[in-house]
């Protein structure tokens, strides 16, 4: 076996996959994940751990995998991670884990993110269970969202012996797990409900239909529902528009929305009674993960679809892997294009989308070189349906109606390092103060404030 | 949890309900909506909260059959539980922020279209019990069709019913019956319509001369109904705003009416089609 090479992981077949909502990436077998966690040299100073936003202990559970130990494997990820089998899906481990491996540097890091799923996946299906709960330690915690940054401050709290209650607005726990990513990257039976599951394990209880700031405010939990302190986690759920002519045809949707309708309201199968519009053609504007499962998802449900995005491949911020599956699945990219106005027909449905062709200019601020319009280049795409994924900023619900909490003037919370808000008492973290961001960079957040929280709540005592 | 505490049926299509929501209930106010989910693979229909009740820890909804899920909402028996029940959404009616002393004799002008009696209630409910003086026209299109009007009726200083077929009270649309109180001399500080889009459209059109503010509540469409997908937009004053999360309320002389009809009706062929598919085993 060469060490310098990955051991490759099955995947259902483009043409297949392109018609159905199943899993893409079919994961490791017992042996291929055994060969696989074989290549770790099990560095003395694991650049890995330092570059996991949950600070996994990798070197340790891919020891054990490589002995065929999968319950001792699965004890290790649990002390760091509830969401193992998610994280391994969805983290963009190329720039994380996988980008600080030292078998990175000479040939191909390794596999920790598919091994991390192999290792969920056996645990799930073998019913093995390593929640470890605590004594109960009397204090009470609210927790305001349920996704990623709220399970992960959740699960750790818990641990800690406290009594935690998330308060999720939608009918689902999960957040975007359960709106955002779609079925065929992120199961949301098997896999969400699933490790979700085993923080409801952890004694956390989940509310739903609560909306903080709506139903209770931040300041009724911690006056009138006796919580010492208040996580907020509440993401980044509001969709960017474009502010360009025809925005508002029939046909024309947010990405959230597409995605909601298929994700959370399971749009996608005959059984939902929530519809979704399948275009004959659908331009995704955008070139972000969101932009791939939305462009994925209209392809699944029987469009062409084109991907129209105002800068070049190189600067797509989507992972790799997702631009590569979305290719090999039939979509068209369209790169230095932008929008500028949809046209509609006479029922004030869309029938295209004007753009026009970009070069790039000066590098700006963020280092990438900006797209500057190539003056009379204006054509049209063909599209019935044009799904905007532009973005999406924090909802100002729950800032708007606490008083104390700062926000940036792009409406984030204003929290420090350990999650700490301008109010006393109440921590934040996730895309509610980043903007949107990762899922493991909201775990990462919501463990730093669980651990803030903690302090807290023992000085005061 | 959400349990249906009571039913009545009043007309064939629309019903009221009183649910118990006690979260919702303490924190309901006037203008505001919910969002009901009656069955785990159902929609998340927006309605307008009719009534709510802080004592006894109750929300009342009145449903219209229009589609497949309102029909299935309307299915539903006394004892039995919505799947989700979420609320109150939206921003509260504007005069909720005006002082007792400035709401005292305040003369406003109502006009409820059809089911828009049922949101119209708990506005003048709200509105008589700070002593603001209330005129109440409520249309519909035939007698069959008139709800609360008792309830209304104890509310309001004077309630106008008109039906399209003069089946019940004047012959005639709500807007006649705007024009003749304006031309009988009749003046309001404020006016406030909920009903079918085109009904507010043309209750704006038939008001704007008068210079008397208006205020309509828009019914669109929505999935989240907490500004997470835009699928309420509505452009006012030329700025495309969220119905769910800056409205449902609007100065109706910046609404764009026409809009909002067309987005109204996005999904009608799916609807049409699959209610085609599902007809077998439903109630009319």
């Amino acid at each position: 076996m060469d060490r310098m090479k990955r051991i490759p992981v099955r995947e259902q077949d483009p043409q297949v996959r392109a018609r159905n909502f199943d899993e893409v990436c079919l994961g490791y077998t017992a042996e291929e994940a055994i060969a696989e966690a074989s290549r770790c040299l099990n560095c003395k100073n694991p650049r890995c751990v330092a570059s996991c936003p949950v600070n996994l202990q990798i070197p340790a559970f891919v020891a054990q995998v490589a002995k065929g130990d999968f319950v001792e494997a699965a004890r290790i990820i649990a002390r760091d991670s509830s969401l193992p089998a998610i994280c391994g899906r969805v983290c963009p481990q190329e720039t994380q884990c996988e980008g600080g491996c030292i078998l990175g540097v000479k040939g191909e890091p390794l596999a920790i993110g598919r091994l991390e799923r192999f290792v969920a996946d056996w645990s799930r299906e073998n019913g093995l269970s390593v929640a470890e709960k605590a004594a109960p330690n009397g204090h009470r915690v609210a927790v305001i969202g349920s996704g990623p940054a709220g399970l992960a401050c959740a699960s750790d709290l818990a641990r800690a012996g406290y009594e935690v209650t998330i308060f999720e607005m939608l009918h689902k726990a999960g957040g975007v797990l359960q709106y955002g990513i779609p079925e065929f990257r992120l199961p949301k039976e098997k896999v969400v409900a699933h490790e979700i599951g085993n923080v409801r394990a952890l004694g956390v209880k989940i509310e739903t239909n609560v909306v903080v700031g709506r139903t209770l405010t931040v300041d009724d939990l911690l006056d009138k529902e006796g919580f010492e302190a208040v996580f907020i986690g509440s993401g980044a759920g509001l969709p960017k528009f474009m502010d360009i002519p025809g925005e508002n045809l029939n046909g024309v949707f947010s990405a959230n929305e597409y995605l909601t309708r298929s994700n959370l309201m399971g749009a996608w199968s005959p059984e939902s009674d929530t519809p979704i519009r399948i275009g004959r053609r659908t331009a995704v504007v955008g070139g972000g993960n969101v932009a791939m499962d939305a462009a994925r998802t209209a392809l699944r449900l029987g469009s062409e679809v084109t991907i129209v995005y105002r800068r070049t491949e190189k600067e797509l911020p989507a992972r790799v892997e997702e631009v590569h599956h979305a290719k090999e699945e039939g979509i068209e990219f369209r790169m230095l294009t932008n929008p500028v106005a949809i046209l509609g027909d006479e029922k004030g449905a869309v029938r295209a989308l004007r753009c026009i062709r970009m070069e790039l200019g000066e590098p700006d601020e963020s280092g990438r070189r900006s797209p500057i319009p190539v003056e009379g280049s204006e054509f049209e795409v063909d599209a019935d349906v044009v799904i905007m994924a532009l973005g999406t900023s924090p909802n100002p619900l729950i800032a708007g109606t606490t008083a104390g909490l700062d926000v940036t003037r792009r409406g984030c919370l204003v929290a420090d390092e350990s999650g700490a808000t301008t109010r006393p008492g109440v921590f934040a973290g996730g895309d509610a103060v980043t903007g949107a961001a990762t899922v493991i960079l909201a775990m990462g957040a919501g463990r730093r404030a669980a651990e803030a929280i903690d302090n807290y709540i023992k000085n005061k005592a | 949890m959400f349990r249906i505490l009571s039913k009545r049926v009043l007309t064939p299509s629309i019903t009221l309900m009183e649910v118990e929501a006690p979260r919702l209930a303490a924190a309901a106010q006037p203008g505001q909506f919910l969002i009901v989910r009656a069955r785990e693979q159902g929609e998340r229909i927006p309605l307008t909260i009719c009534d709510y009740d802080r004592t006894r820890g109750t929300v009342t909804i009145c449903t219209q059959a229009i589609g497949a899920s309102t029909r299935l909402i309307n299915s539903l028996a006394e004892g039995d539980c919505f799947t989700d029940f979420v609320g109150p959404l939206g921003q509260p009616s504007e005069f909720v922020h005006w002082s007792d002393e400035r709401l005292r004799g305040t003369r406003f002008l109502f006009v409820a279209g059809g089911l828009g009696a049922a949101p119209v209630y708990p506005q003048v409910k709200y509105l008589h019990e700070k002593g603001a003086k209330i005129d109440l026209i409520a249309g519909a299109k035939t007698a069959k069709l008139v709800i609360l009007e008792e309830e209304l009726r104890a509310v309001c200083d004077r309630l106008f019913v008109c039906t399209d077929d003069g089946s019940r009270g004047e012959k005639g649309l709500v807007t006649s019956v705007i024009n003749r109180l304006l031309a009988e001399g009749n003046t309001y500080d404020q006016a406030v319509a909920i009903g079918p889009m085109i009904m507010m459209k043309f209750t704006a059109l038939a008001l704007k001369p008068s210079g008397i503010p208006l205020t309509v509540s828009l019914n669109t469409l929505m999935v989240d109904g907490t500004g997470m997908c835009g699928a309420c937009r509505v452009t006012v004053d030329g700025k495309t705003r969220f119905a769910c999360v800056d409205g449902p309320e609007f100065d109706a002389y910046e609404v764009d009416f026409d809009e909002a009809m067309r987005r109204q009706g996005m999904y009608r062929d799916l609807e049409q089609e699959k209610d085609h598919r599902c007809k077998i085993g439903r109630d009319a």
